[in-house]
């Protein structure tokens, strides 16, 4: 057998029901190798050693009586924005750094049903905003194929985890690329939802159009086992729609044969780095040498996605991030003078610089005078952008191209620059503005470093996508590829 | 100069639905702190908002009560500023894309039977906030969030008033309509029922409004009408020395009488409103509103017509009768239980009210019930008592010593109607007067109505009033004529 951290959820479950090991002797595995190894990564801002074999243990038992789940007694990690009631929530930001949640997000509360057990919080760019895992209070989570280089963001501590084996998978969110762009540097699968395909309840917001809850595993199998359990409809989130959940694991092994894949050149234009576009090349190769059919797109608003999205997604964040007040809970300065003053020192040494950033652009993109000119003119620029999809899903079932225009780059390599960075977003964030589901797989490597294959589908198409992405896998093994030795 | 006031009311009006707008908490009023505020209303991280749809209806129905376009897309936005009631950060609320637009409210004016129409530009939902409590923490603020999330209307008149008593007036009619519908309890007391006031002036006969300032959070009519006094006051001391008005909010100082400046327009807050993205728009289909019309019930101005026409009331009377839902309906159900609505409408304006004005009670607090009056009422129709006996007994019912008819028992307050025995007090009188009888006896036919009035006291009292009236004229008449 092999070492218990290099096994998917699939395999652990299936061992599990076969007792050959408990979820007590994968878990404790789990928590020990996060105790010699996370001071490496970073990627555990908690670890929640009492409440993990707390669950392994009751999850044991209830394998014992006969009972079985996909997820009965697998150990996993949640990102550290979905609230879990009883252990600490910080969602990357010292202004968290004391909330414990007295309730649980709806996307714990399922996994928690069905017996999964969490062995920690994982690390991110403080509230979500950040593609290198660099904005986080708590320290920078390294990437485990080159310490010195960044994970991504925002859910860098998740990819991390799981690329490095601290994790059989864990919990993502993306609201630009948060579970894609990590999954594509750290070499693991990430899916990024439809928007309104798991809710949002109890999930600490960043953009409320744009979040979306996925599921970041090792395969897209794994990812379909995950997603079954995060999806459905809640009553609590309103933007949550009622479609009923099919079982993704059950169309994984469908042939691909004749499937059109768009391929649009706005993403593989003079701008793509020529080694990135060719190992992505190959790795469509591959989906056509399994019957795909690649044709030829176009997404002409595509340009336009990065400053439309940097004026909605602040503009929601300046509003959401209002609450981190003192008045109620997180952090307070000391002896505050005034109630201005308590605002203001409050959130000046609670908040880091790129969540100021974000708030003061947002409050200027939607403030009189500009509220036109800057959020109602990106809202139209969106919706031109979600047209180009719409017109496109009519020709292909799917749409491939780079997850990120490069592999994970070095620390501190765009820290100077907000708007370089953002860029590491221009691929992936279209998609969060038209709200569809996508998909990040390992597809080869540049310079030793993970290059990530993004498939975008159709609305509610995760099926498709899963499918898509399980049969590249059958025929690739980059997924399987592992940057530690022990 | 005359100046002519120009007044606009922004009225929120809190709705009586089981639970708040956005969450599952209580709305109930007077719960301790924060012990109907959930992990919504204390905006926790990662909580959302899901719009309570009982709201919607009440609002719709609030909509078809005053003749408005109902908004078949109904967006909520959020107004952001910072408060410490005010949990999220932003408030949120509708801007745009309303649910009830253009509508129309009538009122009274000064002169007699003239009815005036105000515009309602539209009214709109939103959430309360919480409260700050600024006692009892020795130099600390508390909040209580209970009332935080709470629905309300808020009801935006076009500057259509021109007196104090002409809002006053509008306020009654809102007040009338939301009560009516059941839609909120209308209790100012409890800050149900709140208003703020644009006012401004303008020299009679000029169209252009003048600057107007805003007064804000007024909670009874007194008040009201006070502020307003006060502000035009104000106003026109200030322009007529020579001054200008400031566009500025401001705050009415009861203690001082007194309005003052609370912020000015460039102090304003930029409230950055934009479309809430956690809460999608709401469609009201047509099936919706017209199952919600079918269900009205029946409005302030219909009772009106109805009390005129049914009852035979007077237009005045109809008015007073219909201006509180608990009134009008105290006086239809004692005008069954006695079957003559002239004697019930008197009693219920006359006796009833004053009692409950001199104790400071609502007429939900009457400690007689519309059932026991109209009992009541129906001994003096059936001359078991008379009118004056019957208010004797009534301050006995007021009392709590019982149902009409077994205070007419224990007093012996019933009515003599025996003709023998009333005759034999007639006799007695016209003998112990021969006067009087004389007097009566050479008086122009005309002169003797003013005369008998002495013989009919003389017995009045010797009965102790408990004599038929009716039956002591007619024996008088015929033995004094004869």
């Amino acid at each position: 057998m092999k070492p218990l951290h290099e096994l998917t959820i699939a395999e652990i479950q299936l061992l599990l029901q076969q007792k050959q090991f408990s979820s007590r002797e994968i878990t404790g595995h789990f928590l020990d190798r996060i105790a010699q190894q996370n001071s490496i990564y970073n990627c555990y801002i908690s670890v929640d050693n009492d409440g993990a074999l707390n669950a392994a243990d009751a999850a044991d038992k209830a394998i014992a009586t006969g009972a079985n789940g996909p997820l009965l007694g697998v150990p996993f990690a949640h990102k550290d924005i979905f609230c879990t009631q009883g252990v600490k929530t910080t969602c990357g930001s010292k202004m968290l750094d004391n909330f414990i949640p007295p309730y649980d997000a709806t996307v714990v509360a399922k996994m928690k049903a069905e017996g999964a057990v969490m062995l920690g919080k994982t690390n991110m760019d403080e509230f979500a905003m950040g593609s290198s895992n660099e904005t986080s209070y708590f320290g920078s989570v390294k990437n485990p194929w080159d310490l010195e280089t960044v994970p991504g963001g925002s859910s860098g501590g998740s990819a991390a985890a799981v690329a490095a084996r601290l994790a059989p998978a864990a919990t993502g969110t993306d609201t630009g690329g948060s579970i894609r762009q990590p999954a594509a540097l750290c070499g693991i699968t990430g899916l990024k939802p439809t928007y309104g395909r798991v809710s949002r309840y109890g999930m600490i917001a960043f953009a409320s159009s744009l979040d979306q809850a996925g599921p970041m595993t090792r395969t897209a199998e794994d990812a379909a086992i995950l997603l079954n359990s995060m999806s459905g409809f809640d009553a609590k989130d309103s933007t949550c729609t009622d479609i009923a959940v099919p079982d993704y694991t059950a169309t994984l092994n469908q042939s691909i044969k004749g499937l059109k894949i768009g391929i649009p050149k706005e993403y593989f234009d003079e701008r793509l780095d020529a080694t990135m576009a060719a190992t992505v090349q190959t790795a469509l190769a591959e989906l056509e040498k399994l019957g795909a059919i690649l044709v030829d797109i176009e997404l002409p608003n595509s340009a336009l996605s990065v400053p439309a999205y940097y004026v909605i997604a602040p503009a929601e964040a300046s509003s959401n991030l209002s609450r981190f007040d003192g008045v109620r809970y997180g952090y307070r300065c000391d002896n505050p003078k005034d109630l201005e003053d308590l605002y203001t020192r409050t959130r000046t040494e609670g908040f880091g610089e790129e969540v100021k950033r974000r708030i003061l652009v947002g409050a200027y993109a939607l403030s009189a005078g500009y509220y036109d000119a800057y959020y109602r003119k990106a809202q139209q620029v969106r919706r031109l952008i979600k047209q180009d999809f719409v017109s496109a899903f009519e020709k292909v079932d799917i749409i491939a191209g780079p997850t990120s225009p490069s592999p994970a780059f070095k620390f501190g390599e765009k820290g100077d620059d907000p708007v370089a960075m953002y860029l590491e977003d221009i691929y992936t964030i279209a998609v969060n503005l038209a709200g569809l589901p996508a998909m990040s797989l390992p597809a080869g490597t540049m310079n030793n470093m993970p290059v990530g294959l993004q498939l975008v589908g159709n609305y509610f198409a995760e099926q498709q996508l899963l499918n898509t992405a399980h049969q590249f896998q059958t025929v690739t093994d980059w997924h399987h590829q592992s940057p530690v030795t022990e | 100069m005359q100046w002519e006031t120009v007044i606009g009311l922004e009225v929120h009006v809190q709705l009586s639905t089981q639970s708040k707008i956005f969450s599952g908490s209580s709305t109930a009023f007077g719960a301790a702190p924060n012990t109907q505020a959930d992990v919504v209303d204390l905006a926790l991280p990662g909580t959302l908002p899901v719009a309570n749809l009982q709201a919607f209806k009440s609002a719709i129905m609030f909509g078809l009560a005053i003749d408005a376009e109902i908004g078949k897309e109904s967006v909520f936005e959020r107004k952001n500023y910072f408060y410490p009631d005010l949990p999220k950060g932003y408030q949120t609320t509708q801007l745009e894309k309303p649910i009830v637009g253009l509508g129309y409210i009538s009122i009274p004016t000064a002169v007699e039977g003239e009815i005036k129409q105000v515009r309602i530009h539209h009214a709109h939902l939103e959430e309360d906030a919480g409260k700050s409590l600024h006692e009892d923490f020795h130099g600390m603020t508390g909040i209580d969030l209970n009332r935080a999330g709470t629905p309300l209307i808020e009801i935006v008149s076009e500057p259509d008033m021109r007196s104090s008593a002409e809002a006053i007036a509008f306020l009654k009619k809102v007040h009338a309509i939301v009560t009516y519908l059941g839609i909120s309890d209308g209790d100012m007391s409890q800050g149900s029922l709140r208003c703020d006031a644009n006012v401004s002036i303008r020299p009679m006969g000029e169209e252009k409004l003048g600057t107007r300032t805003e007064i804000k959070n007024l909670n009874s009519f007194r008040f009201i009408e006070r502020a307003i006094h006060v502000e035009v006051d104000r106003q026109i001391d200030l322009l007529e020395s020579g001054g200008v008005i400031k566009q500025e909010t401001r705050l009415y100082d009861s203690d001082k009488n007194e309005t003052r400046s609370m912020r000015s327009k460039e102090e304003a807050n930029d409230y950055r409103y934009f479309p809430c993205p956690d809460l999608l728009p709401v469609i009201i289909d047509d099936q919706t509103i017209e199952e919600l019309r079918a269900i009205m019930p029946e409005l302030p101005e219909q009772k009106l017509q109805r009390f005129q026409e049914q009852f035979s009331l007077s237009a005045y009377d109809a008015s007073i009768l219909t201006e509180q839902r608990s009134i009008a309906e105290f006086f239809e159900t004692a005008t069954t239980h006695c079957g003559d609505a002239k004697l019930s409408a008197n009693w219920v304006m006359g006796e009833l009210s004053g009692y409950l004005n001199k104790h400071d009670l609502t007429i939900e607090q009457s400690p007689v019930s519309a059932e026991q009056l109209g009992a009541l009422i129906g001994r003096i129709k059936d001359n078991t008592i008379s009118g004056k006996i019957a208010k004797q007994v009534f301050e006995a019912m007021c009392s709590n010593e019982g149902s009409a008819d077994e205070i007419i028992e224990a007093k012996g307050l019933k009515q003599v109607s025996d003709s023998g025995a009333i005759e034999a007090m007639v006799d007695e009188v016209i003998n112990n007067s021969p006067d009087q009888v004389a007097q009566y006896r050479a008086a122009e036919p005309d002169k003797r109505k003013k005369l008998i009035g002495f013989f009919v006291g003389q017995i009045m009292k010797a009965s102790k009033g408990q004599a038929n009236p009716g039956q002591v004229n007619q024996i008088l008449a015929k033995k004094l004529n004869a």
